[in-house]
């Protein structure tokens, strides 16, 4: 007989665009390979219809939270909200890379179907109820990023960067399993919500060693995964190395992705633990906080520079996972979704950097961008004062949602880290916009910019000023997603 | 019962012995050969606890391919593993250090290894009766159907193995000359052989 009640047997319509996105990249494979040609722009625009389809069924089979393939696979509110962030990032980084790729003799039709499949795998992780699920996501992921990240095979920064990031990724994986071993020795299962029901049985003051060992191994795990310190080795290396639209593309969906992780699996089955876990984000937020803030001022490489700064908000936002309630999740959300439109825009900006048909990627090339591309000039200025979090920019909002509810949580010594350090990182956004309006320039970048890019640009600028106004479209959901995650 | 615990002695000593071989072994194709040793003697180990399915495994995919891999590698690839090693005694005592930090640390833990009381309830499958069903058909049953997710997602990682492999790799060169078959079979005698006329003396 069978154990588990026939109804939850062969659910698998909650998967659904999980299940297109799957079958999807292999007939765009398909196309690819038979289409015998190495012009992307096609299947760059294929893909990226694919990307919005499954966004709409994200959303349509979204509206219930469900449980698929016999609780291995999870839709609620939490992970629709995710889910949007990733295929918002995913479909920007391959517009981005359409003229890049064709510029730069990389143009070959692989790299879409690479980032829809890692789109796949980040979709999976979002949706794990399970560890084996969760590392299977994560590898799908992480296998695609390796790929993309050594794209550019010629070159031996890309090939270095590649190199390095399969090797870390691979020794955090090891990490990541090692722990979940522990856990499932310890639980007798692998299941999320097994795991919650046997963590909470058990009184949180008792000594179990073996589940917070392994809760401290897959923290360490996943902290490779969003770059947080003391985790963050490899991430200026692999920013600065890869093509500038994978950047743009790490930068924003896995960390998207990751954080998602962390959020689910620490609010979700170890929820009782949260004494255990809060110490350690705490530790792994003020140093990517100080890490992000120091490191940062005296890097000359624009893309070096963002890799900092994407590790100093990574700090920022795990102040709001420290607080561990409801309100911080929110916070959480809320950062990374404005975080998300930041990065893009920024990156798309660093894409504009252009002489003479060749990238550049020094700070002080921008010199005198507001006297030859001043629009750009001014969407740049943008995206600076708002990751400085300067108000009335969307950035502010984004540290006010995750500082308040750690005051709250009475985290105050973390808040107030937090805003010392963020005022030290105000430095480096604002030298930036101190060379683009106030120096003199050097040699012009080209024209035009590209369509794509241009579009990109102003569509993010538009999220980052709206914010302002009309911030609903955010922070509804992020209130539901956040509340979906507690059991809402 | 005496045998049971000999035999589990000597492939757990071969298996610890051949592992030290390999890091040891100054001829790297000395060391994958210990390897495959050292394989086969977990394999045997697996096979004393019940789990013939894993042993299976673990010679087809391990010795199989991975080790062959590695020999190929190693046989093929010009590296110079005297100058891989050198150094490594420098690193061996930050190394032993952490090392032994780690190994104290384990045996803390699992010296107050403490299982739920709920684990039991949990456990998502029961395990079936090893002398009734083998190794093979218990996990057969549930990989396909209650585990699909995960054998699809396994395969799409592989997909992605694949295509980013080629992707890395595959170049396209100039000047191949490439087969075509249908070129090939619709060529016909008239085409390629002409019957000359030789002039006797004459020459072509």
């Amino acid at each position: 007989m069978n154990p588990m009640p026939a109804s939850e047997a062969m659910v698998f319509s909650p998967a659904v665009p999980e299940i297109f996105l799957a079958c999807a990249a292999m007939a765009l494979l398909m196309i690819g390979v038979f289409r015998r040609s190495d012009e992307s722009r096609t299947l760059s625009t294929l893909s990226v219809a694919t990307l919005a389809i499954a966004f709409v069924l994200v959303v349509i089979f979204g509206r219930e939270p469900a449980r698929a393939f016999e609780g291995l696979f999870i839709v609620d509110q939490f992970a629709v909200f995710m889910k949007a962030l990733v295929l918002i990032g995913s479909a920007s980084a391959i517009v981005l890379a359409v003229r890049f790729n064709a510029n730069e003799g990389l143009d070959r039709f692989e790299y879409p179907v690479i980032v829809v499949l890692a789109t796949l795998g980040m979709m999976m992780m979002i949706s794990a109820n399970d560890f084996i699920a969760l590392y299977l996501g994560l590898e799908l992921q992480s296998l695609s990023l390796y790929v993309l990240a050594a794209f550019r095979r010629d070159s031996v920064r890309s090939t270095e960067a590649g190199l390095k990031y399969f090797v870390l990724g691979a020794l955090s994986s090891g990490l990541l399993l090692y722990g979940a071993s522990l856990i499932y020795g310890f639980a007798g299962s692998t299941g999320f919500d097994a795991l919650a029901r046997v963590l909470a049985a058990g009184a949180p003051e008792s000594t179990w060693i073996g589940v917070v060992f392994g809760l401290v191994f897959v923290s360490a795990g996943l902290a490779f995964k969003v770059s947080a310190v003391p985790f963050h080795m490899w991430t200026p290396d692999v920013y600065e190395g890869a093509p500038t639209p994978v950047t743009a593309f790490f930068a924003v969906a896995p960390k998207v992705a990751a954080v998602a992780l962390f959020l689910r699996v620490l609010t979700g089955p170890f929820g009782p633990l949260v004494a255990d876990w809060q110490q350690v984000i705490v530790v792994i937020s003020v140093g990517s906080m100080l890490i992000g803030a120091f490191a940062a001022i005296v890097q000359t490489n624009i893309k070096r520079l963002m890799a900092y700064s994407s590790i100093g908000h990574v700090g920022y936002a795990f102040v709001g996972l420290a607080a561990g309630t409801e309100a911080g999740v929110r916070g959480v959300l809320i950062y990374m979704a404005i975080y998300l439109f930041m990065n893009l825009g920024t990156f798309a900006c660093i894409l504009c950097m252009r002489q003479n048909g060749r990238m550049v990627e020094d700070i002080e090339d921008l010199a005198g961008l507001s006297k030859t591309h001043p629009m750009v000039a001014a969407a740049m200025g943008t995206f600076m004062f708002s990751m400085a979090g300067i108000p009335p920019l969307a950035g502010f909002f984004g540290k006010v949602y995750v500082f308040l509810p750690a005051i709250e949580a009475g985290l105050v010594t973390l808040a107030v880290i937090g805003v010392l350090t963020s005022v030290v990182s105000c430095f480096y956004y604002l030298r930036i916009v101190k060379i683009m309006y106030f120096d003199e320039v050097v040699e012009p970048f080209d024209r035009p910019i590209g369509r794509e890019v241009g579009a990109i640009l102003w569509a993010t600028g538009l999220v980052i000023l709206l914010f302002i106004v009309y911030p609903a479209p955010i922070l509804a959901p992020a209130t539901t997603a956040a509340a979906s995650l507690f059991g809402g | 019962m005496i045998i049971h615990s000999l035999t589990f002695y000597m492939f757990a000593a071969v298996a610890v012995a051949s592992g030290v071989m390999v890091i040891s072994a100054r001829n790297p194709v000395h060391s994958v050969l210990f390897l495959i040793l050292a394989f086969f003697n977990s394999a045997a180990l697996f096979v004393l606890m019940g789990a013939e399915f894993l042993a299976m495994v673990l010679v087809v995919v391990y010795v199989g391919a991975v080790a062959v891999l590695f020999l190929f590698v190693v046989m093929m690839l010009d590296i110079n593993f005297r100058e891989m090693r050198h150094g490594a005694l420098q690193y061996l005592p930050i190394g032993g250090l952490v090392g032994i930090v780690l190994l104290a640390e384990l045996v803390l833990v699992f010296g107050s290894w403490a299982v739920a009381p709920e684990a039991a309830d949990v456990a998502t499958i029961p395990t079936p009766d090893p002398t009734v069903v083998t190794n093979t058909h218990a996990l057969g049953s549930v990989l396909y159907t209650r585990f699909v997710y995960l054998f699809q997602a396994a395969g799409m990682i592989l997909l992605v193995a694949m295509v980013g492999a080629i992707v890395l790799t595959l170049r396209q060169r100039d000047g191949l000359r490439r087969q075509s078959i249908a070129e090939q079979n619709a060529r016909r005698k008239s085409d390629t052989i002409e019957v000359v006329k030789v002039p006797s003396r004459g020459g072509v």
